[in-house]
């Protein structure tokens, strides 16, 4: 069987191709980078991707946050669920961990709030 | 008088700076409307930022955060909520802000750096009232970013540049529901990794070669009619679906904001909306630069703190005018339609340079050819693909216009 996939780990976007027998991939190719060819592994055994997102402080402000390593691609709404339950504590400094443990990553802030 | 004085305190605002301060400049001032420093990238809250930079993937904030970082430690001043009215020919700066009223300052450099805001009126040649609900992408990203409020649940988006790719992800993640991305083109303005990460992966419908051609709902939007174009992008009848929702999203494209470049005097391109400037980013109006998106389109902004970079160093170069002593040359830069214009327009010194440029079509198999006014060619590379979406880049060495009167860029279509 071949899969046909996009690239999304930078703006080149390299369209991959990926020849797999019995769920074993044999090859990928199509790739600009090695990093292309990891892409393409990940994908078909266990997709993933980083969630970003927004979580609430205290005095209603927002303050941009992401999950610090890609989460199952699956578990994007539960952990949406996740940050959207969340209230941080003022101030914000980017790298704060805003929640531990969510599918194996941290959600930490992207941004400053005072 | 100010040495220099810098609009804009965005990415391409900040990193002028810090290349300017680095070339030995210190009377730097940067001046910026908004209460942060950032610019844009404060509500662009995806990754995919300064992979090629810093080689590793950032969010918006977190790649501005790098600069602001750096703008502080070099403790250049910076005046916040300070909008610029006004730009002389002289580089005489006429600014407001609360505390200092309206006030004007002599500028010795000035680099241009306010970005770009994005286009809607033209696309809403459209039939039907003006309900709520109709929102640039841009605003919209806004809102739910900034601000913690969706506009709407049930959305439908018009036009696939990245801002719209990116809100169809956004807010399907917090609860709405993005019933198509149409586009009235046969190809998407946008990346190709958006199009597979914001629509294939939430399996969100891009419908290309179609538009919105109704709006309904009297108060609130209720829904749009969608239609299917033909190739010259008219309507065709019997297409027509009805989508219900309560907001649509206009993705159609940005423009360089360049009204303050106007009043300076400073020649403008009409392709690319912003000044025509030479390799230095230096505009026609001598010590007057430009940089990002006020200067053309980026959808990278690795390039766009490269390109300030140029502008800083060179504005760095004229202050201590360094640029005198070199021979002056003028080498214009021509394109053949298919490659839609260049940056830089014009070459003014012999020394190895980049030029940046789109394409006005999606074309297969190319080679980008740079021919001299003797019909040499004096560059060519191969390409697989060039896509208006995406910007290109070639490097050109001084010896490729050693002798030319001008250039001419061609995209030879195999
Ligand atoms: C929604 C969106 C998504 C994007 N996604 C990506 C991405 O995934 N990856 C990527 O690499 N790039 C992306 N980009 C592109 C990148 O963010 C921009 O190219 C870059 O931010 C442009 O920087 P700039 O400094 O030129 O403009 P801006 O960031 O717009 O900054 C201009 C600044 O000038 C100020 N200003 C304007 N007029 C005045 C005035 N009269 N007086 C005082 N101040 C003024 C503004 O307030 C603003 O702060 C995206 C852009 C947008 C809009
Ligand atoms: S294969 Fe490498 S170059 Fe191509 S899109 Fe992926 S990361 Fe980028």
């Amino acid at each position: 069987m071949t899969r046909e996939l996009t690239c999304i780990i930078c703006p080149r976007g390299c369209a991959l191709k990926i020849e797999l027998e019995d769920g074993k991939i044999l090859s990928v190719s199509g790739n600009s980078c090695p990093r292309g060819e990891q892409y393409a592994k990940d994908e078909c055994c266990n997709p993933q991707r980083t969630v970003t997102s927004t979580v609430r402080c205290e005095a209603g402000r927002m303050v941009s946050v992401k999950t610090d390593r890609p989460i199952p691609k699956d578990k994007m709404f539960d952990c949406m669920e996740r940050i959207n339950a969340a209230t941080a504590k003022l101030p914000v400094h980017i790298g704060d961990v805003i929640l531990e443990d969510v599918f194996g990553s941290r959600v930490v802030a992207t941004g400053n709030a005072e | 008088m100010t040495e220099l004085v810098i609009i804009g305190g965005g990415p391409a605002g900040m990193s002028a700076a810090v290349a300017a301060y680095e070339s030995g400049v210190r009377d730097i001032l940067i001046l910026e409307r908004d209460k942060k420093l950032g610019g844009i990238l404060q509500q662009c809250i995806h990754n995919g930022f300064g992979l090629h930079k810093f080689g590793e993937e950032l969010t918006g904030p977190e790649y501005a955060w790098k600069y602001e970082q750096k703008v502080r430690e070099l403790e250049i001043p910076v005046k916040l909520n300070t909008m610029v009215l006004d730009i002389t020919e002289d580089k005489v700066i006429t600014a407001t802000n609360e505390e200092e009223g309206i006030f004007q300052i002599q500028a010795k450099a000035i680099i241009l750096a306010m970005g770009c805001r994005e286009r809607s009126k033209g696309a809403l040649n459209i039939p039907g009232s003006r309900p709520a609900g109709i929102y640039s992408a841009g605003t919209a990203q806004k809102y739910v970013n900034m601000m913690g409020y969706l506009p709407g649940k049930e959305v439908v988006i018009l036009g696939s540049g990245d801002i719209g790719l990116i809100m169809a992800r956004r807010m399907t993640l917090e609860g709405a529901k993005v019933h198509a991305v149409c586009e009235l083109m046969p190809y998407s303005g946008g990346l190709i990794r958006n199009i597979e990460q914001c629509l294939n992966d939430f399996h969100i419908p891009l419908k290309l070669s179609h538009t919105v051609t109704q709006i309904h709902g009297k108060e609130r939007l209720e829904g749009v009619t969608i239609s299917q174009v033909d190739e010259k992008r008219r309507p065709i009848p019997g297409t027509e679906e009805y989508i219900p929702c309560d907001t649509l999203l206009l993705s159609v494209g940005l423009i360089p904001e360049n009204e303050l470049s106007k009043s300076a005097g400073v020649q403008m391109d009409r392709i690319t909306g912003g000044a025509v400037v030479d390799q230095n980013r230096q505009t026609s109006v001598d010590g007057i630069f430009a940089c990002g998106n006020v200067l053309h389109v980026h959808d990278l902004v690795d390039y766009v703190s490269e390109e300030a970079e140029i502008a800083g160093k060179s504005a760095a170069e004229y202050i201590f005018k360094k640029n005198t002593e070199k021979e002056a040359v003028r080498i214009p830069i021509t394109t053949d339609g298919k490659i839609r214009y260049t940056v830089p327009e014009v070459i003014t010194e012999k020394k190895d340079i980049s030029v940046f440029f789109r394409v006005a079509d999606v074309y297969r198999n190319v080679e980008i050819c740079v021919y001299n006014d003797k019909n040499e060619k004096v560059f060519s590379r191969k390409k697989l693909k060039a896509a208006p979406g995406e910007m290109e880049n070639i490097p050109l060495k001084a010896a490729a216009f050693e002798n030319a009167q001008s250039l001419r860029f061609e995209l030879e279509v195999k």
